[in-house]
């Protein structure tokens, strides 16, 4: 512009600003440097502050069996009506539990926390229902729930599997940064099948996984199925970490 | 910055002052922000400088600055929850300890357990037993005075605490009913259906029943007792009360005895505490079944 000389009041640096906003590329490039700095400043700390990421023990990668379970939940879209977030807050903790740490959920992928409740929290549904409620209610909620308005999921317990791929699931959730272990990879399959049969021989899976892998055959009949791994996982969640000897920094 | 006593240009058809640009012979008018609206941004910038001094905000190497006012969310709720557990704690105290037998005497601690019994009810029972503790197929109704495990203040805090055939629990109650469809002959299992269903008083096909009766003495009694009125030491039901857990028609009943049942209750006493344990049984007590304390408790 040819003019712009003469009538800009502006001198020195401000002056550049005529630069920016006639080149939309520029314009664009450092509007996106102006945005990172707030996502930077707010995320990457989240990284390597001691005080968020939080050590507590018990935590373990899921079993095979819950794995599949997870996948289940994860493309029925449980998480549509169901958070796995306790909030730290009294009305929560007194109705659910204790509040949910970051660090159960260090082997989510994706993390199931959500934020809409038209059903309840399940974040610490483990043991607090037997298994043959489970399957009852993923059957038919109603029946033992009259006033609920969840689906009925009958199908998952028509529904065989036999882990064929499983092995390639651990796999994949080795390569995002799960602990799996060689021989938890190897021995994905013959575990997947254990947990579900109390009959087997299930001291692998329990040497891998530790004390917290339920064995049981969850959906009460012979045979793997869709229930099984559902009920598995369900019954899981929330329970590994032993809150009797976990005393909260408050300063997280 | 322009120099306040420069002249700014005029736009003439406007009479606005213009910023000075021009973009292909577009001038821009300067109409600046109206000064309300330029108070409150400076006001929430002042405002949002004291936050960050006050409350955890920035983040330095190993921690976030924690604040002045020390505020954290983890201590809030701990506050929020210990002050609850203050305020009923007196009570708590004297429920974990009460004899619940005699509970009923003490009105105000009788009338606190069974609505924080309620509370407790709600929360953690009702989705196997109701809302309205009525039950479903397979859990148990708690309105009625047909109790499996016993119905007295004792039996109900004990079964609360321990839970029923849970792995969990060591003390959990426990028995379990065997299969009978792998120890019985083929017919045999449709005659003891029939048998059940006249200890029931139920409709019933006689020359069947008759044959069942044997049956049920050899394989059943000693479980659900010779009159077939149940065992509340190993929770065998009552079959002569037409009170069914599983069904009472032919079907559910060649059912049960082929493959038996194994109802699952968790043990609460963890997850509970004491004073919660004893409202909750003291509220189901009064749901309308509960029995006299016998004088050992």
């Amino acid at each position: 512009m040819s003019d712009n000389e003469n009538t800009s009041p502006q001198k020195g640096f401000l002056a550049k600003h005529a630069m920016i906003e006639r080149s939309a590329t520029l314009l664009m490039v450092l509007s996106l440097v102006v945005v990172s700095i707030g996502g930077i400043v707010e995320i990457a700390p989240l990284f390597y502050l001691e005080n968020t990421i939080e050590d507590v023990e018990g935590m373990r990668p899921y079993t095979p069996l819950e794995l599949t379970g997870r996948e289940i939940y994860v493309r029925e879209g449980c998480y549509v009506c169901h958070s796995q977030m306790i909030r730290p807050m009294r009305d929560e903790v007194d109705r659910y539990g204790h509040y949910s740490l970051a660090a159960e959920s260090m082997y989510d992928h994706p993390h199931q926390w959500g934020s809409k409740r038209t059903g309840p929290d399940v974040a610490r549904v483990g043991g607090r229902y037997s298994d043959t409620w489970h399957v009852d209610h993923l059957s038919d909620p109603q029946s033992v729930v009259p006033e609920s308005i969840m689906p009925k999921y009958a199908f998952l317990a028509k529904t065989p599997i036999d882990g064929k791929y499983v092995e390639d699931l651990i796999k994949t959730h080795r390569a995002v940064g799960v602990p799996y272990t060689d021989e938890m990879v190897e021995n994905a399959r013959a575990d997947f099948k254990a947990q579900a049969d109390p009959d087997s021989d299930y001291d692998g899976l329990i040497e891998r996984y530790g004390e917290t892998a339920n064995v049981s055959n969850f959906d009460g009949q012979p045979g793997l199925t869709e229930m099984d791994a559902m009920v598995a996982y369900l019954q899981m969640l929330g329970t590994l970490v032993d809150f009797s000897t976990f005393t909260p920094d408050a300063s997280r | 910055m322009s120099d306040p006593t420069d002249k700014k240009p005029v736009d003439e058809v406007t009479g606005t002052e213009t910023t000075g640009h021009v973009w292909d012979g577009i001038e821009e008018l300067n109409n600046p922000l109206p000064r309300w609206w330029l108070w409150a941004l400076y006001l929430t910038i002042i405002w949002g400088i004291g936050y960050v001094i006050a409350y955890p905000a920035w983040p330095m190497i190993s921690k976030a600055t924690p604040g002045l006012l020390g505020f954290s969310t983890r201590g809030e709720v701990a506050r929020d929850i210990d002050s609850f557990r203050e305020a009923s704690a007196a009570r708590d105290a004297q429920l974990a300890s009460a004899d619940l037998s005699t509970l009923a005497d003490d009105v105000e601690l009788n009338r606190y357990a069974v609505s924080s019994g309620a509370a407790v009810f709600r929360n953690n029972c009702s989705q196997c037993h109701g809302s309205g503790a009525a039950g479903a197929k397979g859990y148990p109704n708690l309105l009625d005075d047909d109790w499996l495990w016993g119905g007295d203040h004792a039996s109900i805090a004990y079964t609360v605490r321990h839970g029923i055939r849970n792995d969990s629990d060591e003390d959990a109650r426990y028995s379990e009913m065997p299969a009978f469809g792998e120890l019985l002959e083929d017919g045999e299992i449709p005659a003891l259906v029939e048998y059940v269903r006249q200890l029931a008083d139920e409709e019933y096909d006689a020359s069947l029943a008759s044959a069942g009766e044997p049956l049920f003495a050899d394989n059943c009694s000693a479980c659900h007792g010779d009159a077939g009125t149940g065992d509340r030491e190993q929770g065998a039901p009552n079959l002569t009360d037409a009170i069914w857990l599983y069904g009472g028609d032919r079907e559910s009943l060649t059912q049960t005895i082929t493959y038996s049942r194994f109802g699952v209750m968790p043990p609460w006493g963890t997850r509970l505490t004491e004073a919660q344990v004893q409202a909750v049984a003291a509220y189901v007590y009064q749901l309308g079944g509960g029995e006299a304390d016998t004088p050992s408790n």
